[in-house]
This record gives C-alpha cells, structure tokens and sequence, in this order.
C-alpha cells in the first residue's frame, strides 16, 4: 500500500512537470476536454434531469403534514442537488466513464508499447499523457456539475409540477429560500479534488499497467474501484472541513 | 558508433546480461542474435535507456549514456530513432501525425515545412497516398515501415529496431530488412538491429553478435556465421533444415 502511494506520487510528480512544448500541450488540453467533458455532457443531463424528478417526486411523498409548507419541496431538491448529488455522484459516474476511459487508453498505450515510444525520443510521457487529461478534468468537471445543478433543479420544478404535487410558485419559492452562496463553493471545491483524484488515479493506473489486455482491464476496473473509495473518503473530510 | 562495455543487468537476483562489451558501427547494420531469453531485448532496452544497467557503460560516440538523467539523456535521444516490435505507432493519430509527432515536439518548423518533411520520409520508405490513414487501416508492413518512417524523421544518429521482421510474411521481411539496410548506408546511421530472423542475419548482417545465456558468446559478420566451428551459434543458426542445407551446400 505505502509503495503503491510512493509510485503514485512520483508518477504525480514526473506529470506536473513542465511540458515538453507548450502549444502541445495546449493541443492535447483541448483533445482532452472534448474527450472527457463534451461527450459526457448527455450523460450527465440525462442522469441529473431524472434525479432531480425523483428527489423532488420523493420529497412529495414523504410530506404528508399539512403543517409542513409545500415550499420546502423545492428548497430540499435545491440542498440535495447542489450539497451532494452533483459534485458526489455526479462525479462517481464520471469514475465510471471517463476514470476507466482513461485508465483504459493509457494502459493500452503502456502494453502496445506507445508510451516506450514517446520515452524513447525524449519525451516525459507522464506529463504528455497525464496532466492534460487532469487539467482538463479539473476545469471541464466543474462546468459539468454546475450543468448538473440546473438540469437537476429543472428536473425536480417538471417532476412535481406536472403531477400537481405542487406548485410552480411554491417550488420557486423553495429554491429561493434560505440561498447561501457557500454551497456552491462548497460544491466546486468538492469537484476540483474529486477531478484530481479522477484523472490522477486512472492516469497512473494505466501507466503502470505491466502485461496484456487482461492486466489493462484490471487496471480499468482498479481506477474505478479505487478513485470511488478516495471520492467518497475525501466527500467526508471536506464536509467535515467546510460545513462545520 | 555505439561502445558497450562490461553491462551486467539482473533481474530479482537473476543476471540476464553478464559482463557484455561490444561495439555498433557507423554506417553499417549491426545485428543482435540470439535465442528467447538470451538477453538480447534486455540488452537493446539498456541501449535506449528504457532500463538502467547495474554495471558498465554504454557510449555514444563517446558520450556515456548509461544510466544518464534528465536533459543529458534528452539530448542523446533526441539522436535516437527506436523501431518496436509491433511498430507501436499512435492509435489515434494518422499516418501524417505519427511521422510529423517528433516534428512537432523538437523543431520549430511551419507546418507546411513539417508535411514536406513527412511526405520525404515515407517516400524513403516507400509510402505514398497513406498520410490520413489510421495505424488500424493499413497493413503490418505499412506500419512498420511508418515506425521507420517516424524513426528517422528526425536524421537520428542511431537506428534501433526490435525485431523488424516479426509478424511480417517472408517477401516483406526481405522489403523491410532491404529499406533498413539502404537507409542505414544512405544516411550513415549506426544501426542496430534485434532479431532471430536467419533471412536478416544472413542478407544484411555486417556485425553480428550472437548472445547464450547472457553472454556475448560470438561476434562476426554474415560471412563468419556460414563458416563459424561455434557449437552454440551453429545449433542456433542451423537450427532448421533449410539452413542446415545452405551451410552443406
């Protein structure tokens, strides 16, 4: 466990390094957000959207004081959305996509002996191959998890609305309530650290592959299972460290 | 010219190269024979510095290169052309990106400089029309000879290939140790070469060195090898029929 981590950190280490040629680098950035954030764009909606219907559809049913003001609905739907279903989960089906996507294409590289190539003619493949795939997750994922919010609010005010659970002003209303900038930041903060962990895991996984496909689809399942642990880990001790 | 001098490497305890010396001259193919696990990939991988040798030293043209860090060992790679095993060509790039890659990350030049270029090199190999094809388009020998392309993008000093001819049909082989041959000549490279194929020892090998069992057992050229008394390079040489008969004949 204590190698593995060492073999991380200078694997980290040999990654944020200076790129070798700058517009390179910025050449692979861009490859790498339309790799890793654009095309999950659809995912995401479409995960949020329904999320946000059934968080909101659940708080419904689950209100049946009549004490209880109807506007909460969407005030619950708002704090859920926004303190830990888009920046946590989101970001664990993120693991799932794009984690193992990348783990998968630099492990492949590793055993088609790609990245001996790229060593053999001077070049550092840990920060060709890594950091552009880490910057950009740490700027796209943030854009995505705020898409995520909206789509998810958007989802909740259709959910209930269309089933006359309540109403488009009450619903509002509750968004409205109680609104503390915070959370936001709180959220991107979140999703900064979970798109490090993200990228930098499965890029390491895959660097280090030793052997064929077998030990590529190992490493791909690796990235996944163990960027999820370090995601909900790290989801802990930032709540502790910035909500309370 | 490549000096190696007393490389020993080991491996969990065990010495897979034991105390080699030897030399790869300019301008000529020189070849690295020997059976599976006689250490002759392990040898070639410490040549480029994709493994550090645990004693000795390894010179180009005089600059030691073994064992070298950072920027010291980026200068001599810059120099380098490597061809692997399986070409190892960039899946997602085409044909026209692998070869401009070195281009792009160790000159300054204009695009329209860098395609001219491009289009030279694989007109010395022998590509034409193939430049916005993928690696997964085209077949094994054109993706060799890409990989050669790519490798001599840059006017390396030194030509590495592991195993050029592996997976390739025998008319092929012959094409690719040909155009190997011919490049080293032309542009003066020190080329050293990586096989166990009979048909490239005996066709292009100026210097050969035959390891067993880690060891640096024989060294010659073609010529020497028909004629050799060496038990060892004589089982392994004249292992098939078709061999043993060219010996007698």
């Amino acid at each position: 466990m204590i190698s593995e981590i060492g073999k991380y950190l200078m694997v980290i280490f040999q990654a944020f390094k200076k790129p070798d040629k700058g517009s390179v680098f910025i050449k692979q950035l861009v490859i790498d957000f339309r790799y890793l954030g654009v095309s999950s764009i659809g995912l995401v909606a479409f995960i949020s959207l329904f999320t946000g219907g059934i968080i909101a559809l659940q708080t419904a049913y689950n209100i049946d004081n009549p004490l209880v003001p109807m506007w909460l609905i969407g005030y619950t739907t708002k704090q859920m959305m926004i303190l830990e279903f888009s920046p946590t989960i989101i970001s664990l089906i993120l693991v799932g996509k794009v984690g193992s996507s990348i783990a998968s294409e630099i492990g492949t590289m590793r055993v088609t002996q790609q990245i001996d190539a790229l060593e053999v003619m001077g070049i550092n493949p840990a920060n060709y191959l890594i950091l552009p795939k880490i910057t950009a997750a740490m700027i796209y994922n943030p854009i995505l998890i705020v898409f995520s919010m909206g789509v998810g609010l958007f989802g909740g005010w259709f959910a209930v609305v269309i089933t006359g659970q309540v109403t488009s002003v009450a619903f509002v209303d509750g968004l409205q309530s109680f609104w503390d900038p915070f959370s936001i930041t709180y959220a991107l903060i979140k999703t900064v650290v979970f798109a490090f962990i993200l990228a930098s895991v499965a890029g390491y996984k895959g660097f280090t592959v030793q052997g064929g496909s077998v030990e590529v689809g190992k490493a791909s399942t690796q990235a996944v299972v163990i960027s999820s642990v370090l995601i909900i880990i790290f989801d802990l001790l930032l709540t502790q460290m910035l909500l309370t | 010219m490549i000096e190696v001098k007393n490389i020993s490497k080991s491996f969990d305890g065990q010495e897979v190269l034991k105390n080699i010396s030897t030399t790869f001259e300019k301008g000529k193919t020189n070849l690295i024979i020997g059976q599976s696990g006689s250490g002759k990939t392990v040898l070639m991988k410490c040549c480029i510095g994709l493994l550090d040798t645990d004693e000795g030293e390894i010179k180009f043209d005089g600059r030691r290169f073994s064992n070298l860090k950072g920027i010291n060992q980026k200068n001599v790679r810059k120099e380098m052309g490597v061809l692997f095993q399986g070409g190892a060509l960039f899946d997602s790039y085409t044909v026209e990106e692998n070869v401009m890659f070195p281009l792009n990350m160790f000159t300054d030049n204009t695009l329209e400089e860098k395609r001219a270029r491009v289009n030279e090199v694989l007109t010395h190999v022998n590509l034409e029309n193939v430049n916005s094809k993928f690696p997964a388009e085209i077949s094994g020998g054109m993706i060799k000879r890409v990989a050669i392309a790519r490798a001599i993008a840059l006017n390396p000093k030194y030509l590495f290939c592991d195993e050029p001819n592996s997976g390739l049909d025998p008319k092929t082989a012959e094409v690719i140790d040909e155009l190997i041959s011919e490049l080293t000549e032309k542009f003066q490279m020190t080329t050293v070469i990586n096989t166990h194929d009979m048909n490239s020892v005996l066709q292009i090998g100026q210097k050969i060195a035959y390891l067993y069992k880690g060891q640096l057992w024989w060294e010659g050229d073609h010529q020497g090898i028909l004629e050799t008394t060496n038990e060892e390079l004589n089982d392994f040489v004249f292992s098939t029929e078709l061999t043993r008969r060219l010996k007698h004949r």
